[in-house]
């Protein structure tokens, strides 16, 4: 009787391991929600400096239709972004062309039909890969591939959109497949023993049951890789010869958003209009990668939702 | 195809071989020995069934026949198994062999297609193009299946969405479309209620005139409902193999099978 008086006396006495929970409490949700804090002050960063510009000089026609990048002219200073953006897009569109068939490839293979110690080899020879740092990368493209294109197409100058796709693109595919890979691991091996009973061959497994289950996460993949390509700046800076032109062939030199604005940045007056314009280029990329990972966030999100589905 | 004399010049006709011929089978996992010297055979259109305890060997047994044993790691088969009296190891399309043999598993396992596509995926796979051949087997796989009256309004819907009777009806409809001439089940009914089984029994009973059927069960009355012959296999060992009335009317050659079946152990 007494003891039980006793112990009911500790209902209001908080103890270390109370306090210690409410800490760790506070902690994680200050790490958790800082994720919120930071996307917000990131957008109203850009936004202050680049919205000025978009409400008082910007001129869209001239954003989006002219090629003259002319932001050092002293008399005549102009800011047409098209030839970045399409700089952008074309060592983009290049590089997801090397990197989507590659990296798809590589994911089947590990997935699908590496086994072992070769398998675990693998992945984590890809993952390394992703690890290297892009200036890396900017590099082998800056002296290997250059030489190289010269020689192979006897072109005069080997920094152009064929260099820095087919980098960019290498660069991706790690990532790609890493993604990509998980995305096949997810589909039951019921699956795959299933329509391997039926006679179905290696490929027709892949092909009519694996990748039709794994589509959304494939998609997701690819779309990340795409978002990856699009706002990395390295690369493109050291790769693409940077120079403003609407790309003929890829074996022309281009110039891209993220170049440009790591290039500039340094060298303008904080709070001219030269400063402001680059911040406005910042917004487009900032719009372009957010809405790409929206994307594929969502598509991921499909895939688990329609997985609670299929096991309730 | 795989039809005809044996290679080796018998001239018996195929149809007085068994079905399927297996000699001094072993299957292991690395060390753990699952299956140790199996001679036993398939007669064709008999329903074997197949009782013993779980680690009995059963599922390796059935896994061997029609070669996925490939995708196991570590999985190792040793001895002799002819298919039509060919040896099933020396075939040079594996997947040939396969698509003759029909294989439910456990767990019904609803390819992630609809119920249309998962009947259908196996013809296609042959080579069957024209929508109008498509249907008609779709639905003459279904009905045999016992399922086309529940599913024919609702052909284009996931066949995940189905309940798990229905779903593993539909892998029997699948499997059915394969045109099998060797049915393999395993433990069929474990996530089946009672009255599907009944309706999956008699599927069974009517495909039997077209095909040979093994039938790995771990309810003792199921073959006993079902089976011709019965063979007992206790953690790897073939214990016997008999007519099914006989070992239930207490006919054994080993007293181990007669305490099994009387729920002894196991």
């Amino acid at each position: 009787m007494n003891q039980a008086l006793d112990r009911s006396r500790d209902f209001d006495h908080r103890g270390r391991a109370w306090y210690l929970d409410r800490a760790v409490t506070v902690f994680v949700f200050i790490g958790g929600t800082s994720a919120i804090l930071f996307i917000g002050g990131i957008f109203v960063f850009i936004a202050r400096e680049g919205l000025g510009f978009v409400f008082s000089e910007f001129d869209a026609g001239e954003f989006f239709g002219s090629i003259a990048w002319r932001p050092t002219s002293v008399l005549d200073a102009t800011y047409g972004a098209l030839a970045l953006i399409v700089g952008t897009a074309s060592i983009t569109g290049l590089a997801m062309v090397v990197s989507i068939p590659f990296s798809l490839a590589a994911a089947i293979f590990i997935g699908e039909f590496a086994r072992g110690r070769v398998r675990e080899l693998l992945k984590v020879l890809v993952e390394l890969l992703a690890a290297i740092p892009s200036v890396v990368w900017g590099f082998i493209g800056f002296s290997i591939m250059n030489s190289l294109i010269i020689d192979i197409f006897e072109v005069p100058i080997g920094l152009n959109v064929l260099n820095a796709g087919v980098i960019l693109g290498l660069m991706a595919a790690p990532i790609m497949t890493t993604i990509a890979e998980d995305a096949l691991k997810a589909v039951p091996d019921g699956y795959r023993e299933a329509a391997e009973a039926l006679g179905a061959t290696r490929w027709q497994v892949i092909r009519k049951v694996v990748i039709p289950a794994a589509k959304n996460g494939l998609v997701a993949a690819v779309l990340l890789g795409v978002g990856r390509g699009f706002g990395e700046t390295m690369v493109v800076l050291m790769a693409s010869g940077h120079s403003i032109n609407i790309p003929d062939s890829v074996f022309d030199s281009v110039r891209a958003l993220t170049a440009t604005i790591a290039a500039e940045l340094g060298e303008t007056a904080v709070g001219s209009d030269h400063f402001r314009a680059l911040f406005t280029l910042g917004i487009l990329l900032f719009l372009v990668t957010f809405a790409i990972n929206l994307t594929a966030d969502t598509i991921m999100r499909g895939i688990r939702r329609k997985g609670q589905r299929a096991n309730p | 195809m795989v039809e005809g004399p044996a290679p080796n010049g018998n001239a018996a006709p195929a149809d007085a071989l068994p079905k399927v011929v297996v000699q001094n089978l072993r299957i292991r996992y690395g060390n753990h020995v699952a299956l140790r010297g199996l001679d036993l055979s398939v007669r064709r259109n008999e329903i074997l069934g197949i009782i013993g305890p779980a680690g009995s060997g059963k599922t390796s047994f059935l896994r061997a026949l029609n070669r996925m044993d490939e995708f196991i790691p570590g999985m190792e088969v040793e001895g002799r198994i002819t298919f039509d009296g060919r040896d099933i190891r020396r075939v040079r399309n594996v997947y040939a062999l396969r698509s003759r043999i029909g294989v439910v598993f456990p767990l019904p396992v609803g390819l992630p297609l609809t119920v249309y596509e998962n009947v259908a995926l196996a013809p296609r796979l042959r080579g069957v193009r024209k929508a109008s051949e498509l249907d008609v087997i779709v639905e003459r796989c279904l009905r045999r299946a016992a399922l086309w009256e529940e599913v024919k309004d609702r052909l284009r819907s996931l066949g995940s969405l189905l309940s798990g009777g229905q779903q593993q009806r539909l892998t029997i409809a699948r499997a059915l479309s394969q045109e099998p001439d060797l049915l393999l089940l395993d433990e069929f009914s474990i996530a089946v209620d009672p009255v599907t089984t009944m309706r999956i029994e008699d599927v069974l009973k009517e495909l039997k005139n077209e095909m040979s059927i093994v039938l790995v069960t771990n309810l003792v009355q199921q073959a006993r409902r079902l089976a011709d012959r019965t063979a007992f296999f206790l953690t790897g060992e073939h214990v016997e193999t008999s007519d099914t009335a006989r070992i239930f009317s207490g006919i054994v050659k080993d007293p181990r099978t007669h305490d099994y079946i009387e729920g002894r152990f196991g």
